[in-house]
């Protein structure tokens, strides 16, 4: 496999009113498990269903009820640290994480504290061609969702929905490798682009199943890498912890508020309290939710209704051996077999829908930078215009691919090759036959573009005496002779008739 | 038909249902009937007629086509622990109040498939935290047994203490119990009766509201050993509902019953000789040794160092686990929700729904175990707590390895105490009834007790055998040995 090398990027630097500052971030997202049951029972995860229609008696927590582990969650969870080049621990376990709230019946959530299922691993966030910041992963462990708690829809009662209760979520823990806003939001990006890769979390961030907690603190210039050295935190400001946040923008004007209020504190000769904040998008800055002193005992201890987790190494191997290419080695490979940019790399591998679709287009038109070109600009583009995914393109690969293989036969020119592409967008079709049946061939008999080159200089002697003392007015003849074939006549045999023609 | 049907065991029904000399429907009239006149034992709290004469009918239909199980048409009695769906299921527990299950738990539903008949829900101690029966929301259960000629009311024990004065006052032929701490065996030690805490993990707990986790399990409470081992059989066995459930299978403990246990070791553990132990308690325990003697055991003298850790370590981890289960009981999905006040939010529905529907011994307990798992105090409580845990354990694995078979020691350190008595005492005081036998349910072994003899004021006394774990059937043999040889056939005299 080809690994393609990248410098890390500078730190976000914040000048403050009297000195510079940099940030230190640090992620806990929370990622919903794809899979078709909950955690610990077999009700099912579809979101949007009735509220409450999706519970299980154990998801209600009636008297007796008890948890039973989802295999498919854990394999989950597994392959999501094998893809994050993660230590897979054969043995975790499970404990509860005791609070009180009406949207967790049980008054715990079934979590991992002592023993996770997944270590340490790492991600590459992508912060442009050969420029990434290498992000240590500390942890994933599973976890219950709990439900929605509902208090606008009576002014004295509030409601409690329990579909979401038991849902299993990966947490994924960074160290606090970030180094600024834009790293923080490329490092969600990144996360979200493996998790679907590896069809271990849909990615979607309207419905919550991606959401993040973000740890900021603030420091001086140079203090980051004694902390690197020493791994000593005391080199680090005190951080604070914003909760629950479910858009890239909002987490990137979230830490740039959080940061700049610290920073004033700072300055100011205070202190920065450890505690837990909200970001209120609709004022753009962050509010104390609870102080340290107010923060919840919750009292972990190991769940006794389940034994300790543990796996066989043959399983994870298997699964090891199941997962599909990653985004980093796709991307390498598509610069290093197709010869494409990395930044074309990049975009056509955020999703591996696109990058599918690529390859096929790739293959059956034999060329994989015109590929590129037509499937970056050309297709995306069109895409966009009608708010399409990839997935639901009109234009197939195939057909795609067959246009790039009239392109290369000279059959068509690139700019009939445009029309063509409208054409098989807006009616589909076959490429070949759609040129064939419509004239849309381009002309390469050089005897018939020849006499269309003798006429256009017969009848402008003028011109060709100016183009004889200024050899760029070529161009002129060229587009007249277009404009008599039709456009059909193949432009490079025009350009080169027109250049000798015109010395002689 | 026979007027005192319901005094049978189950071995004897079982075999008169067989020969077609008596029919469960008889049976069950007969129980229906005690239950009845039996009021005053406050024994049953929820009674289920229609079920019981319906199940009756079913069991005799399959009696009458041959091939039914053991325990078919067997009328039974069940804990107010296990959830049995449409009927009460409060776990005497004014929280619960109302609760009326969806579902039936797995050991109550294995007996109905086996054949057996419900005739309603039992008298325990709130969420089975107690000693003595009077923390429940019914009011106590009373013991059948009297002191001679006194009419003090005396406590059936606890928790199961409902089944243990229904079993002995043959208002069943027998009950199911749970056990975290002794709450099988303490109040069938207090009722002269017999009742096994199997191996944890024998029994499923779906199904079973929950006290203590990693200490509940369900067993029989019956009128004879053999009855335990018919009963048991039929409420074990693997649950893929329940993730502590044992994957192993369940033998013939019946058959297990050959009345031999020459070459066994018992092993009399020094530890349990308490200072200030009853005389009576001495006396019984040396009596049953020799019995077990006489039958040709070696008895040998056996320490297990770390007991005197025991009793504190689980009131340390039974509270913990508690404070968590208990923790969904608050007014939002079922039972009782308290009345809030203009103005009151979450937190008051939260206080006042539990202040309202605990007692005072199960809010102790979720106070105490709060306590051991909060910050800063989880490793001087609960991790050391579980460290001695591990310890106790070892103790047992020690002794089975060297060859012991099974462990002999008094059930409780006294006979059954007045209602009220302990109305006053340290809390800790009631604990102490627990003394024997939560080294059993910390260490997951199979452990019961048998009626062995009589107190001076004509009360029964129970010993205890320890087995090793997934020995149930050794164990059953060891302890009819002892009935057969203690010749326990006492019954209390009827003044209810």
């Amino acid at each position: 496999m080809l690994d393609l090398t990248y410098t890390a990027p500078a730190p976000k630097v914040i000048a403050g009113a009297k000195e510079d500052w940099e940030l230190v971030i640090g992620m806990e997202v929370h990622a919903q498990v794809s899979s078709n049951a909950k955690l610990f029972s077999g009700a099912s995860t579809r979101f949007g269903a009735e509220p409450n229609s999706n519970v299980a008696f154990v998801d209600a927590a009636m008297p007796g009820m008890l948890p039973v582990i989802n295999e498919f969650c854990v394999e989950q969870a597994v392959r999501t640290g094998l893809g994050l080049k993660a230590q897979i621990n054969l043995f975790s376990a499970f404990d509860r994480k005791n609070y009180f709230y009406p949207d967790l019946p049980q008054g715990y959530q079934i979590s991992q504290l002592y023993h996770p299922i997944v270590g340490e691993g790492e991600i590459l966030v992508d912060m442009g061609p050969g420029v990434g910041r290498k992000v240590r992963i500390e942890r994933i462990h599973l976890e219950q969702d709990a439900g929605k708690s509902v208090h606008d829809m009576d002014p004295n009662m509030s409601f409690v929905d329990l579909n979401r209760t038991g849902v299993a979520l990966m947490e994924i823990v960074s160290r606090p490798d970030i180094r600024g806003p834009e790293e923080a939001a490329a490092y969600i990006v990144k996360l979200r682009q493996i998790l679907r890769y590896l069809g271990t979390c849909d990615g979607n961030m309207q419905n919550g199943n991606l959401r993040a907690d973000v740890n900021v603190s603030v420091c001086r210039p140079g203090d980051y890498e004694k902390y690197q050295e020493t791994q000593d935190f005391s080199h680090l400001g005190t951080r604070c912890e914003i909760k629950n946040m479910n858009s890239m923008r909002f987490i990137q004007q979230a830490i740039d508020y959080e940061a700049r209020r610290q920073i004033a504190i700072l300055e100011d000769g205070g202190t920065v309290d450890q505690e837990t904040r909200l970001y209120d998008p609709d004022k753009g800055e962050t509010r104390s939710m609870r102080s340290k002193e107010e923060a919840h005992d919750y009292r972990y201890f190991p769940c006794p209704d389940l034994l300790p987790l543990e796996i066989e190494q043959a399983w994870v191997d298997d699964i090891a051996a199941s997962l599909p290419e990653l985004p980093d080695a796709k991307k390498a490979r598509f610069v290093g077999d197709y010869g494409l940019s990395e930044y074309d790399a990049s975009v056509l591998t955020a999703e591996v829908e696109s990058a599918d679709y690529f390859e096929k287009v790739a293959a059956v038109g034999e060329d994989g930078k015109l590929a590129a070109n037509w499937v970056i600009n050309e297709l995306f583009g069109r895409l966009k215009k009608d708010d399409r995914e990839i997935t639901e393109s009109p234009v197939s690969p195939e057909q795609l691919g067959g246009i790039i293989k009239l392109i290369k036969a000279g059959d068509i020119s690139g700019k009939i090759a445009k029309e063509l592409f409208e054409i098989v967008y807006t009616e589909g079709g076959d490429p070949a036959q759609i040129v064939e049946a419509r004239g849309m061939k381009q002309v390469t008999d050089t005897g018939a573009i020849e006499a269309a080159v003798d006429e256009v200089i017969a009848a402008n002697p003028a011109q060709v005496e100016k183009a004889k003392q200024n050899p760029k007015l070529a161009g002129w003849f060229v587009g007249q002779v277009m404009k008599a074939t039709g456009g059909k006549a193949n432009p490079k045999a025009v350009n080169e008739l027109v250049a000798k023609k015109l010395a002689q | 038909m026979m007027s005192d049907l319901n005094t049978l065991t189950i071995a004897e029904a079982r075999d008169k249902l067989r020969a077609g000399e008596v029919t469960s429907a008889e049976l069950t009239e007969a129980c229906l009937a005690a239950i009845e006149g039996a009021g005053a034992l406050n024994a049953f709290v929820h009674d289920t007629p229609e079920i019981a004469r319906a199940q009756a009918a079913a069991a005799d239909a399959r009696i009458r086509a041959g091939d039914a199980p053991s325990m078919c048409g067997i009328p039974l009695g069940i804990k107010d622990l296990f959830c049995t769906k449409g009927v009460p299921s409060q776990a005497a527990s004014a929280i619960l109040a109302g609760f009326k299950p969806e579902y039936e738990s797995t050991v109550s539903q294995q007996l109905w498939d086996a054949g057996a008949v419900m005739l309603g829900k039992l008298n325990m101690d709130e969420f089975a935290m107690g000693s003595s029966n009077e923390t429940s929301t019914y009011g106590n259960a009373v013991n059948p047994w009297r002191r001679g000629n006194d009419d003090t009311p005396l406590t059936p024990g606890g928790s199961s203490g409902g089944s243990a004065a229904a079993v002995a006052a043959d208002l069943c032929l027998a009950a199911t119990g749970t056990d975290t701490g002794g709450s099988i065996r303490q109040p069938a030690a207090f009722t002269g009766i017999t009742g096994i805490k199997p191996t944890y993990g024998r029994c499923s707990r779906w199904g079973i509201v929950a006290f203590a986790s990693s200490l509940d399990q369900a067993g029989p409470m019956t009128k004879s050993v053999r009855d335990a081992a018919i009963m048991l059989e039929a409420m074990c066995g693997h649950d893929p509902k329940d993730s502590t459930s044992a994957d192993i299978p369940v033998p013939n403990f019946e058959a297990a019953l050959t009345g031999d246990i020459r070459g066994k070791k018992i092993g009399i553990p020094k530890e349990y000789r308490m200072e200030g132990m009853p005389a009576e308690i001495e006396k019984l325990w040396a009596d049953g040794t020799a019995m077990l003697k006489d039958a040709g055991a070696e008895i040998v003298d056996i320490s297990l160092p770390h007991t005197k850790y025991a009793l504190p370590a689980y009131y340390v981890i039974a509270p913990a686990e508690a404070s968590s289960n208990l923790a969904r009981y608050d007014g939002v999905r079922y039972g009782h929700r308290a009345k809030l006040a203009a103005g009151d939010g979450i937190t008051e529905m939260y206080e006042k729904t539990r202040a309202e529907g605990f007692g005072h011994e199960v809010q102790r307990r979720v106070m105490v175990g709060t306590y051991v798992l909060s910050a800063g105090f989880y490793d001087a409580y609960y991790n050391r707590a579980r460290k001695v845990r591990t310890l106790i354990k070892k103790d047992f694995e020690d002794v089975f390895a060297a060859g012991v078979d099974a462990i002999l020691t008094p059930a409780t350190p006294s006979a059954a105490f007045g209602l009220g008595e302990m109305k006053d005492a340290d809390p800790v005081q009631m604990y102490l009834n627990d003394v024997f036998t939560v080294t059993v349910n910390l260490a997951g072994l199979p452990g019961i007790a048998v009626p062995a003899g009589l107190d001076p004021q004509g009360l029964p006394l129970g010993l205890q055998l320890i087995g090793k774990p997934w020995e149930e059937g050794e164990l059953l043999n060891t302890a009819y040995v002892l009935e057969q040889a203690a010749g326990f056939v006492s019954k209390p005299g009827k003044w209810w």
